[in-house]
């Protein structure tokens, strides 16, 4: 019963069907942790709570606006940004462990493994959004230019998502330790803190501002804020082709990285 | 004869070191070959290449017929792998993973599920089918590890090292259920550490050393050819270490070993009881006074001592 080779159009179902069937794998793990979950979630929460209520009294906002008008934009990107740490975890994970052995010794297809990862990444990142825009409107944030406006900036923070996924699955199948996860936290803190995402960078020295504003990180969280029709406009020209910039940042480290995750994947048998 | 397993002169080097060094291997069909190694020797670089999840930088292998490098897609068909670590999900349940991997091998719905039932059944793993892997035991872990292995009724199934770190019992039931897998004609190739493991379970062991095959056998072949059980003797005083080694040089097997600073001395009897009876008889009559007289089973390290040593000799010859 030596199989045929398959034709190309059943070679996509078989992709399609085996992605879907990973996706159902790690949609169950969250299903089967709530409680994991649960602190997932309201880890953004309280960052929100604690940058809108202990800090947010000392922080300038331009024009005088209300600091979690301007903070929630920021919030999401980084919610956005932190999901690396867990597309790491997992990746790591199975590849220690030996699951993506067990995967890659079977006649599956063999993109699956990292489009299943990818998917149910996704669906945890619209999943965070939703609990994040419920908090924030909670705590007085509005979204002020239309309904049109605001789907428009959650797809721009989901493309965020997009490519910072595949930086994880790289990192993870890289590294292949998911003990190293704290390493991509030193990594990770930077990039949220030096970005506009907390901070007005007008209160930045004017290297650092620079540095801030073409921070990915920071074009679609001012790309968000002009959509959503929060505070926190810039002048420099980054700052003024926000929304242009959010979709060329997620699609050139996704250009890079996609290639570089898939191409570590394959040369797993090295 | 026709073999489900065929390497020949397999080669593979990590960041400049040899982890497989004209590696040859002919396991026929529907048996249970053994590779018994120390870490390192390179049992676990045969067994990824062997399964198609490394590429090797020289010689070649066929599984199955087939050729693990041009027709990896075909062989993977053909094999089941049992990894060092137990590769199932922890968080769903034993039925949930077995559906899972009946699904990703291209069984329907249906199939994966009646797939998932019946190895379930054939691995005892009834009752806890229901249960999250993280609540088995060892032993019920690598049963159902064995059994995701099992789906398509593999003709070859590799597994590297399937009982360590398991307690005596929970190696048992994997032998047993190895055992099930044999009697229907599934060729397996097993990495182990464990002397005693490959003397249960394979009908042929190939010791591996250094990235080679060094000796292969029937596990009688190979103890016979290792030598035998040891008597250890401690001696109460240092000074009788000596005389107590002439003692036993007359009735080993082969000339005794001397660990002065345990006050011990070591060798190898062909009749095990009688042996003994006689060693503590003689220590008696030459007045030497023994704090503990042992017979024991050869350690691994002086099976590959051996081993190594022969074939180095041969070499030489």
């Amino acid at each position: 019963m030596t199989p045929v080779p398959p034709s190309p159009a059943s070679r996509l179902h078989w992709a399609l069907a085996d992605g879907a069937t990973m996706t159902r794998r790690l949609l169950t793990h969250w299903a089967r942790q709530p409680v994991r979950v649960a602190v997932g979630l309201l880890f953004p929460v309280m960052i929100v709570l604690m940058f809108g209520y202990v800090f947010g009294g000392g922080m300038a906002v331009p024009g005088g606006g209300d600091y979690r008008e301007f903070l929630m934009p920021g919030m999401f990107a980084m919610t956005m940004l932190f999901g690396i740490e867990a597309t790491f975890v997992a990746v790591a994970a199975d590849v220690t462990r030996g699951v993506t052995d067990r995967f890659r010794s079977m006649p599956m297809a063999r993109s699956a493994v990292v489009t299943g990862r990818c998917a149910a990444d996704m669906v945890d990142a619209a999943l965070s959004l939703a609990v994040l825009i419920v908090c924030g409107l909670a705590v007085g944030w509005r979204w002020h230019d239309g309904l049109g406006a605001a789907v428009l900036a959650v797809g721009l923070l989901l493309l965020l998502r997009f490519a910072f996924v595949w930086i994880g699955i790289y990192m993870g199948l890289t590294v292949r330790d998911p003990q190293a996860v704290m390493a991509v936290q030193i990594l990770v803190w930077p990039v949220a803190f030096l970005s506009s995402a907390l901070v007005w960078t007008d209160t930045m020295p004017a290297w650092l501002a620079a540095v801030a504003e073409w921070n990915p990180l920071s074009s679609t969280v001012a790309a968000t804020r002009e959509l959503f029709g929060n505070p926190g406009g810039g002048d420099s020209w980054i700052a003024r082709h926000a929304v242009l910039m959010a979709l060329v940042w997620p699609l050139a480290l996704t250009a890079v990285f996609f290639p570089l995750a898939v191409r570590r994947y394959w040369r797993l048998d090295r | 004869m026709t073999f489900a397993v065929n390497a020949e002169g397999l080669r593979k080097r990590f960041r400049g070191t040899a982890a497989l060094d004209g590696f040859d291997l002919a396991v026929p069909e529907g048996s249970v070959c053994g590779l018994l190694g120390p870490n390192g020797a390179g049992k676990t670089t045969a067994v990824r290449i062997l399964a198609t999840l490394l590429r090797p930088d020289g010689g070649r292998a066929q599984v199955a017929g087939l050729d693990v490098v041009r027709q990896a897609e075909q062989v993977r068909h053909r094999i089941g792998l049992i990894g060092q670590h137990t590769a199932v999900d922890e968080v769903l349940s034993g039925r949930e993973n077995l559906v899972m991997f009946g699904r990703l091998h291209h069984l329907g719905r249906a199939a994966a599920r009646r797939r998932a039932e019946e190895l379930l059944a054939r691995f005892g793993l009834e009752d806890a089918g229901g249960k999250p892997v993280k609540d088995y035991s060892g032993g019920m872990r690598r049963r159902l590890d064995l059994a995701a292995g099992m789906i398509l009724s593999p003709a070859v199934l590799f597994l590297d090292e399937p009982t360590t770190g398991l307690d005596p019992r929970g190696r048992g039931e994997v032998w047993d259920a190895v055992r099930g897998l044999v009697a229907t004609g599934c060729t397996v190739l097993l990495t182990t550490q464990y002397l005693e493991e490959a003397d249960r379970l394979a009908s042929k062991v190939v010791v591996v050393d250094a990235g080679r095959a060094v000796a292969e056998g029937t596990p009688d072949e190979l103890k016979s050819a290792l030598g035998d059980d040891r008597v250890d003797v401690v001696l109460r005083d240092a000074d009788q270490v000596q005389a107590a080694a002439a003692v036993l040089d007359h009735v080993g097997a082969a000339p005794p070993e001397i660990d002065r600073e345990a006050q011990r001395v070591s060798v190898p009897v062909r009749d095990r009881a009688g042996a003994l009876a006689e060693i503590v008889r003689a220590l008696e009559a030459a007045g030497l006074t023994a704090e503990d007289v042992t017979l024991r089973r050869p350690t691994l390290d002086e099976v590959f001592l051996h081993l190594t040593g022969t074939t180095r000799e041969e070499t030489a010859a």
